[in-house]
């Protein structure tokens, strides 16, 4: 069943009007990366949880796509100042990752194959605005875009979207990512222009 | 091949691109400089890292090992420049006497 985060479809435009503050409007995808891009094979693709106690919880592709997934269509924000609206995703909400983890944590740090981070509240990982997604307007996920799978956090810049997403570490104490420990702001809200340290 | 050519095909820039941001940091060309992979140990001039500038900032990796060598970050008014990933960085001097 589709879903449609409500936050974002009541700010959904289709004019510059109703982006962030600093943003332009692409059709495009630009594609950014901070390294070479990784080329993950399904069959060797695994998510794991790993909580503060370090118990591991983990899935391989074919776990994956037996979960519910869900098909969000949202706007994304990237902090180089382009907006893309309406971009319609498949996957699988972090709400059903985290339904059975135990944990006392409130922070997480996402990782992915290649080494990237990047730290968000768990909060918000929670209740309906986050996913791991792999499809992209009705096709597998290329991996220039983040494929097999990516993280795909809406309410924030989209450096938090991690892409080759691997897991997800819980932490009881905020640990920065790749963007965040050099210079980039801890939270990244598009909407209060949250781009660098001290925003 | 043009370096957007270069990049095009690869993802990447050689170092000589860091050479107009540095300068805003350094009175010296550091891309003429030695610097030492911290992961991998090898040696040789910031100009032969790997710079992948599509990106929030300059990342520039070891051509050995893709380790990150050095992160730039410019914000309005400020520069980030991490150097975690170098053990040391060489900067040849005119001979004093």
């Amino acid at each position: 069943m589709g879903i449609v985060s409500p936050g974002f479809h009541g700010r959904r435009r289709e004019s510059a009007g109703g982006l962030p503050p600093g943003q332009y409007l692409t059709n495009d995808f630009p594609v950014l990366s901070a390294g070479p891009t990784p080329r993950i094979p399904q069959d060797e693709w695994e998510f794991t949880v790993t909580t503060e106690s370090g118990r591991e919880h983990r899935w391989t592709w074919r776990e994956f796509l037996d979960l519910p997934s869900e098909t969000p269509q949202v706007d994304i924000h990237c902090v180089t100042k382009w907006s893309k609206l309406g971009t319609e995703w498949q996957g699988v909400s972090l709400d059903v990752l985290l339904a059975d983890v135990e944990t006392e944590a409130d922070y997480a740090l996402a990782h992915s194959y290649g080494g990237y981070t990047t730290n968000l509240p768990l909060d918000d990982l929670l209740d309906g605005k986050a996913w791991v997604v792999h499809r992209y307007d009705g096709e597998d996920l290329e991996p220039e875009h983040g494929g097999p799978a990516r993280l795909l956090v809406p309410h924030l810049y989209f450096w938090k979207s991690a892409k080759w997403v691997r897991g997800i570490t819980l932490l009881t104490e905020n640990e920065p990512g790749f963007w965040e420990s050099a210079g980039y702001h801890d939270y990244g809200d598009p909407w209060r222009e949250q781009r660098y340290q001290g925003d | 091949m043009t370096l957007r050519h270069r990049q095009a095909v690869h993802g990447h820039v050689d170092g000589n691109a860091l050479a107009g941001p540095l300068s805003e940091l350094f009175a010296v060309d550091v891309t003429a400089a030695e610097g030492r992979c911290v992961n991998c140990g090898l040696t040789g001039p910031i100009a032969t890292l790997m710079v992948y500038d599509r990106a929030p900032g300059m990342v520039a990796r070891c051509a050995g090992c893709d380790n990150v060598v050095l992160r730039l970050v410019r914000t309005p008014d400020a520069a980030w420049l991490d150097l975690t990933g170098m053990t040391w960085l060489r900067v040849q001097l005119p001979t004093t006497t």
